[in-house]
């Protein structure tokens, strides 16, 4: 083996090392990192443990937001017409964020059995649903309308 | 009748670039010169068609043709004079054909600037462009026409997005187009280059201006859209690892890898494969991004309503050039620039930590923007990748990329050693040091990372500056290549980034409050005083206005007047954030929502936002740099110096 070749044999093993590395790092970081869409359906159905981070989704339920009168904390319900759970949020909400909107909540199921929110999301645009959250609609025998752009 | 015009046009534009595929292409391979000519006029043609039909568009916009669909959705008669121009991009439609508008620009400018090319290769560069082209233009065509008639008309437009009224729409999207389209030169750079066999690495000095130009505007463009997202969004972030800003992301990385591999392979001949591949990659990337943000798959916070069957065609048309250019790429490359060898400590191996670190971060921001599509296609339940993975797989893939940069600098070609780099690289590794210990001993609560990251933003910037007054005092006047300057720009805009990222993600504060009128806050020394809110009137809005007096040691120092819009078309509300900027840290309040039926006490977010302007400092720093390294004469003075030379051996290559 000429040296320049041992030289590139070598680059390319310490190249290959890296890239293989990173890759099982990366791997590990995304499992970590992954959050799972769940439905107030799969809620209540799946028996979720408490303290395992999700996003929940489905339509704010109509007459359910009630704020305190001293703090930020509210309080709403999402459903997705099948099953419905209370929601725990301390924080500003989304302009897009009102009774019949879909919305996602990142947070936790707390064991006194509410979802803390630590994040809630509205869309950008009042004709988008997220599609998670049409999809589970959907599963759940609620008719809406889908993702797709609506006909104005 | 003035839109049917407007559909006319793009058709005449399809046809136009069908012959720009067709005719120079069959040319080149007969030697027919009469057929390669033809790509000039209809480069120049089919661009002055695309014009046309943007111009009718925009014109029913400004006029206020409702019977137009696309107009009576995104537009209203209250939408003031200077929106009704942005809004002509602001929906899909729309924005597809200004995508096309700004490809017809790029062609035609290559039809104009590379008359000095080699005729065979330029005749095929523009044919590529031609058929890229039009696989754009049926894609309008079939599915996302804009000049759809509404019947019968509607009386009153629904209004542009309120979200998108506003200055960084105006520029944010023609910006990061021009950046995302004109990937596709270096692309058909490369195609032709593999089409002719090119042995001569000629082709890689003529395509650097055209990338060094596309990726300055796409460093410009994304650091637009970073910074429209810090004062609309109203949540004081500059990036979100959104699936849509990682969709621009990608292109980017592999653009800055495509810049200095091309580097490389231009001086030295070497990573020569590499750079045909990563010039095939930034488009396909570009396009990737396209179909991720068009299709509706992804669950974006930018996600517009969007339709899935015109994701289907873009994932055909995707597949068509990613599939064909690999395979192309497959057949001839082995046969293309074979390049010099090099030594374990040179520039070229500096270089190849750089491309391995950019195209591994690419691939890392793929695959997390992938992952959940996949997870999702299998069944096995809805995903999404959080912010975390992003960051932590960032910070550490830097580390060897930053660490590299300077030394990359000083070294030379070839060969280097590692004392001669010791020497000269002492005092800005010293400096770094200290100025990093510096903060982390006197910032309170800034952490080790933040402080890495300071050190490696100075370890960057002081490298690049000493570089120039080496270079300066080695020649003993004050006159700096241009090539030294840009390159100089793009690492101190780099160095700058580092810093700002990193202080402003170690040492900002936020606050959510319940404030009513007469309320004081005290945040990182800086006093919020809320004096209630008003209301005020706009053109087509009415917003409640909030006074914020904030003081420091007692004494004002600005007033802030954050809104909270009520926008009348659309009814939807909207957060119109205050911010005080400046060059150490930025002010910012927003409003929530009302918390009581008096409209007397608010929910609001107040910011302290330290040295956040310095990551779009640095990113504007990058793109002069990108700019400046293009302009640089010694691409037009050596493409002249070759023609004689090209012009003796193309009947051969042809």
């Amino acid at each position: 083996m000429t040296p320049t070749r041992k030289r590139r044999l070598i680059a390319v093993l310490v190249i290959i090392l890296g890239v293989g590395a990173a890759a099982v790092v990366a791997m590990k970081a995304l499992n970590e990192n992954m959050l799972f869409f769940v439905s107030p359906t799969d809620v209540e159905e799946q028996n979720l443990p408490a303290g395992k981070r999700f996003r929940l989704g489905g339509l704010v339920a109509g007459g359910s937001v009630s704020r305190a009168s001293d703090s930020l904390s509210v309080k709403f319900v999402v459903t997705d017409g099948a099953a419905s759970v209370d929601v725990m949020y301390d924080g500003i909400l989304p302009d897009l964020f009102r009774e019949g909107q879909g919305i996602i909540a990142i947070g936790e199921l707390r064991p006194e059995g509410y979802f803390e929110a630590a994040e809630v999301l509205a869309k950008h645009d009042e004709n988008y649903m997220p599609p998670e959250v049409a999809d589970a609609l959907e599963k759940s025998g609620h008719t809406v309308e889908s993702a797709t752009e609506k006909d104005t | 009748m003035t839109v049917e015009l407007g559909q006319i046009a793009l058709l005449a534009a399809l046809l136009t670039s069908f012959s720009l595929g067709l005719f120079p292409m069959i040319g080149t391979y007969t030697g027919n010169r009469r057929l390669m000519a033809i790509s000039t006029s209809a480069a120049l043609i089919q661009c002055l068609l695309l014009l046309v039909a943007f111009g009718i568009l925009t014109s029913a916009f400004v006029n206020q043709d409702f019977s137009v669909e696309y107009v009576a959705r995104n537009s209203n008669s209250l939408l003031p004079l200077h929106y009704r121009y942005s809004a002509v991009w602001s929906a899909h439609e729309g924005s597809l054909l200004l995508w096309e508008l700004i490809l017809g620009l790029w062609i035609a400018a290559v039809a104009l600037f590379s008359k000095r090319l080699p005729e065979v290769f330029r005749a095929r560069v523009l044919a590529v462009l031609g058929w890229v082209s039009a696989g754009f233009l049926l894609f309008i065509l079939f599915t996302s026409n804009p000049f759809g008639r509404l019947i019968p008309s509607a009386a009153e437009g629904l209004d542009l997005n309120p979200l998108l009224q506003d200055f960084g729409l105006i520029v944010h999207p023609p910006l990061l187009y021009m950046g995302y389209v004109g990937f596709s030169v270096a692309f058909a750079f490369a195609v032709a280059a593999l089409l002719g066999g090119e042995i001569s690495r000629d082709w890689v000095r003529w395509s650097r201006p055209w990338t060094l130009v596309a990726w300055a505007f796409l460093t410009i463009g994304i650091a637009l859209g970073s910074w429209w997202a810090y004062y609309e969004l109203g949540w004081g972030g500059w990036w979100f690892w959104d699936p849509v800003e990682n969709a621009s992301f990608m292109p980017w990385l592999v653009g800055s890898a495509l810049i200095h591999s091309q580097a490389v392979t231009e001086k030295r001949g070497a990573f020569g494969n590499w750079t045909l591949l990563l010039a095939i990659s930034a488009f396909s990337l570009s396009l990737l991004g396209t179909f991720l943000v068009r299709s509706g798959v992804l669950t974006s916070v930018h996600a517009f309503a969007s339709d899935p069957t015109r994701g289907i065609f873009i994932l055909i048309y995707l597949a068509l050039v990613v599939g064909g250019s690999l395979a192309l790429y497959a057949a001839r490359a082995p046969k293309m620039i074979q390049g010099g060898g090099f030594a374990g400590l040179s520039r070229e191996t500096l270089l190849l930590i750089n491309n391995l670190v950019l195209t591994v971060m690419a691939a890392m921001v793929l695959t997390g923007t992938l992952y959940p599509l996949l997870i999702d296609a299998l069944g096995a339940g809805k995903i999404s990748v959080g912010p975390p993975y992003f960051g932590f797989l960032f910070s550490w893939l830097l580390v060897p990329m930053v660490l590299a940069l300077p030394i990359g600098i000083y070294s030379r070609w070839q060969q280097d050693s590692a004392s001669r780099l010791a020497g000269r690289l002492m005092w800005p590794l010293l400096i770094s040091l200290v100025v990093g210990a510096g903060f982390w001993i006197t910032v309170p609560g800034i952490g080790l990372v933040a402080a890495a990251g300071v050190s490696g933003g100075v370890w960057v910037t002081a490298g690049s500056l000493f570089y120039v007054g080496q270079h300066m005092s080695k020649k003993k006047h004050f006159k700096i290549p241009a090539s030294i300057l840009a390159m100089t720009l793009g690492h101190v805009g780099l160095g700058f980034f580092l810093i700002g990222v990193s202080l402003t993600s170690a040492t900002s504060s936020e606050q959510h409050l319940r404030m009513e009128a007469g309320d004081q806050h005290v945040m990182s020394g800086y006093t919020f005083e809320f004096n209630g809110t008003r209301i005020v009137q706009g053109p087509n809005y009415t917003a409640d206005e909030g006074e914020f007096i904030v003081a420091k040691n007692n004494r004002e120092i600005t007033r802030l007047y954050p809104q909270k819009r009520q926008y009348a078309q659309r009814g939807n509300s909207m957060t119109e954030a205050a911010i005080d900027p400046g060059f150490t840290r930025d002010l910012y309040v927003s409003l929530g929502e009302p918390l009581d039926d008096r409209g007397q006490a608010w929910a609001v977010r107040i910011y302290y936002k330290p040295f956040i302007r310095w990551i779009w400092l640095g990113s504007i720093l990058m793109m002069f740099g990108g700019f400046l390294a293009a302009g640089n004469k010694r691409y037009r003075r050596k493409i002249r110096a070759n023609k004689t030379e090209q012009t003796g051996t193309k009947e051969v290559t042809a």
